[in-house]
């Protein structure tokens, strides 16, 4: 019987599965199974969110677990259920501000809940990117008329907000200049010149 | 509304009508991007009410466009089953989208050149297709059009991620630019797996006809990008152009070489294709793909005249299921019922050919 050794680098939801080339634990003194007494014959490290994670497991433990089979085998499962290893105290909890999105959800479906989530989510996403794209940034078009109407609407905001707050401090001056301006950036982003 | 779903499905289409391709082998280019809009939850997480304004919103922008004026959006629950089945059949909605919740739809141009699918797993999936080999057209097309939606939609962008979308997978440029090729020849001389491992290492992908696990039957293949971000579009398309070109290269290669050490093997197998669509009465849907890739084959060796491939790629849609019933006009067909509808379709249409001629082979 042969051991298998698996060595993975996960981040949560992808897993690569490689043969260790580590050489296998002295035969002197066999290892035990994680979880039952047997002799361990599949050795697997996995290291999640840069910790280093073993396993050991006797050939039918690892048939149970669905080990032999990488594709549909995730160590990280394995591992939040038989608490063999403190989890990773990464993002398990986390929870996207903006549509309450969670990992969980994500590990279900590969799929985000709203535009935020990237942000919410992002050093999750990091690791995955580097294994699912050619490069890990964006390389192309610019949907540019979108982002200068957006830096448009983010001014004009921030000159309402001054206009308000110069009008309560009774700052007539700088109320009149701020309403110039708003003028001036209604007319650039192409709405009409007042409210 | 300008016209009506029906009237759009009988219309002449892009794909296959205008059939001036001057590339035997390549019958379809499509490109689609995937949008988002910004301050919305992607379809599938947001709720009904979210998604009727996302798809309103949606077809009020897309129809203002100039490519659009005359195009129809329906929403699928507008849809009949089987005229979704159709427009899937056609490439004009995908599979997830004919099952979707409600505030799901799609806008349609006259031709079927461009659809915009609105709440499908992205707020808007827009393609372009074009008859042939024109991924560059195809590409200036949908940018523009693209562009020009961006004027009146906040699109999600990160200037790190690129257009933000549900799935990571097509995050960046959110392009998939794919071919639609017969490969008849590399799959009669057993080369096709050769071809999808050295694809699958430029990182292009590999489908059938109809998509995602849909096998290969007809010897039709859709060949496109894996990856999305990294790599500007224009690389992409690039990229993509020569392995096609590779690819072509090779299938007529092979139809050379099987030409050369068999001569007889392809006269035989597309006289015997001819015969049995001219004469079959029950004919399957795989079938008839099998047989029609033949006469395809057929009309590339010059065994029929050039414009027989516009109708034969008409077929290759209209023998599918779903074509069959709707064209039968009944709601419900038992599948040997449909069987002999197709083959008496087919009979008709191949009533006009001429019988091949062989002379190119020179043999006889």
């Amino acid at each position: 019987m042969n051991a298998v050794h698996r060595v993975s680098v996960t981040h949560v939801t992808l897993s690569c599965f490689f043969k260790s080339i580590n050489p296998p634990p002295s035969m002197a003194s066999p290892l035990k199974c994680d979880l039952c007494d047997n002799q361990a014959t599949v050795h697997l490290t996995q290291i999640v969110n840069h910790k280093v994670h073993k396993v050991d497991l006797c050939e039918f433990c690892a048939q149970a677990k669905g080990v032999t089979d990488p594709s549909s085998f995730s160590l990280a499962d394995l591992l939040l259920k038989a608490s063999l290893n403190p989890e990773p105290e990464a993002p398990t909890g986390l929870r996207c501000e903006q549509c309450g999105f969670t990992l969980d959800q994500f590990e279900k479906t590969g799929r985000f809940g709203c535009p935020q989530c990237y942000d919410t989510f992002t050093e999750l996403l990091e690791p995955m990117l580097d294994n699912m794209h050619k490069g890990t940034a964006h390389v192309g078009k610019v949907p540019e008329r979108a982002l200068k109407r957006k830096q448009l609407y983010d001014r004009l905001s921030e000159l309402e907000t001054e206009l308000q707050s110069a009008i309560k401090a009774e700052r007539y001056e700088d109320a009149a200049k701020f309403r110039d301006d708003i003028v001036q950036v209604r007319e650039a982003a192409g709405m009409s010149a007042t409210t | 509304m300008a016209f009506n779903i029906e009237k759009l499905l009988a219309a002449p289409a892009e794909w296959p009508d205008n059939g001036n391709a001057k590339c035997p082998v390549v019958l379809m280019t499509r490109i689609r991007l995937a949008r988002n809009l910004t301050s919305h939850r992607f379809p599938g997480r947001a709720e009904d009410g979210e998604r009727r304004a996302i798809f309103k919103q949606c077809c009020e922008a897309v129809s203002n466009t100039g490519p659009m004026k005359r195009g129809l959006c329906v929403s699928v629950d507008a849809l009949e089953p089987l005229q979704r089945q159709v427009l899937v059949e056609r490439h004009l909605i995908s599979r997830e989208l004919s099952g979707a919740k409600s505030g799901a739809g799609v806008i349609l141009n006259k031709d079927q050149s461009i659809s915009v699918m609105v709440n499908e797993e992205d707020h808007l999936r827009i393609q372009v297709l074009r008859s042939g080999f024109q991924l560059k057209r195809t590409w200036n097309a949908i940018n523009s059009l693209d562009s020009a939606l961006e004027s009146s939609l906040d699109y999600a962008y990160s200037p790190r991620l690129g257009y933000v979308t549900a799935c990571p997978t097509n995050l960046g440029t959110g392009m998939r630019a794919s071919a639609m090729m017969h490969l008849p020849a590399l799959v009669i001389a057993s080369q096709m797996g050769k071809v999808v491992r050295a694809v699958n290492q430029l990182g292009m992908v590999v489908r059938g006809l109809l998509g995602e696990g849909s096998d290969a039957s007809g010897s039709m293949f859709q060949i496109s990008n894996q990856t999305t971000l990294g790599e500007s579009e224009t690389d992409i398309v690039k990229r993509l152009q020569n392995v096609l070109q590779s690819i072509v290269e090779h299938e007529l290669n092979a139809r050379d070489k099987l030409q050369e050490t068999d001569p007889r093997k392809l006269p035989d197998k597309i006289g015997r294709a001819f015969g049995i669509l001219t004469h079959g009465h029950v004919i399957s849907s795989s079938e008839a793909m099998n047989l029609l890739s033949l006469v395809r084959l057929g009309v590339d060796l010059g065994y029929f005249p050039d414009t027989h491939r516009v109708a034969v790629d008409r077929l290759f849609i209209e023998a599918q299921p779903g074509h069959v019933l709707h064209n039968s006009g009944l709601i419900k067909l038992e599948s040997e019922e449909r069987d002999r509808l197709r083959a008496e379709r087919l009979r008709s249409e191949f009533a006009n050919f001429t019988a091949p001629g062989y002379a190119k082979t020179g043999n006889n």
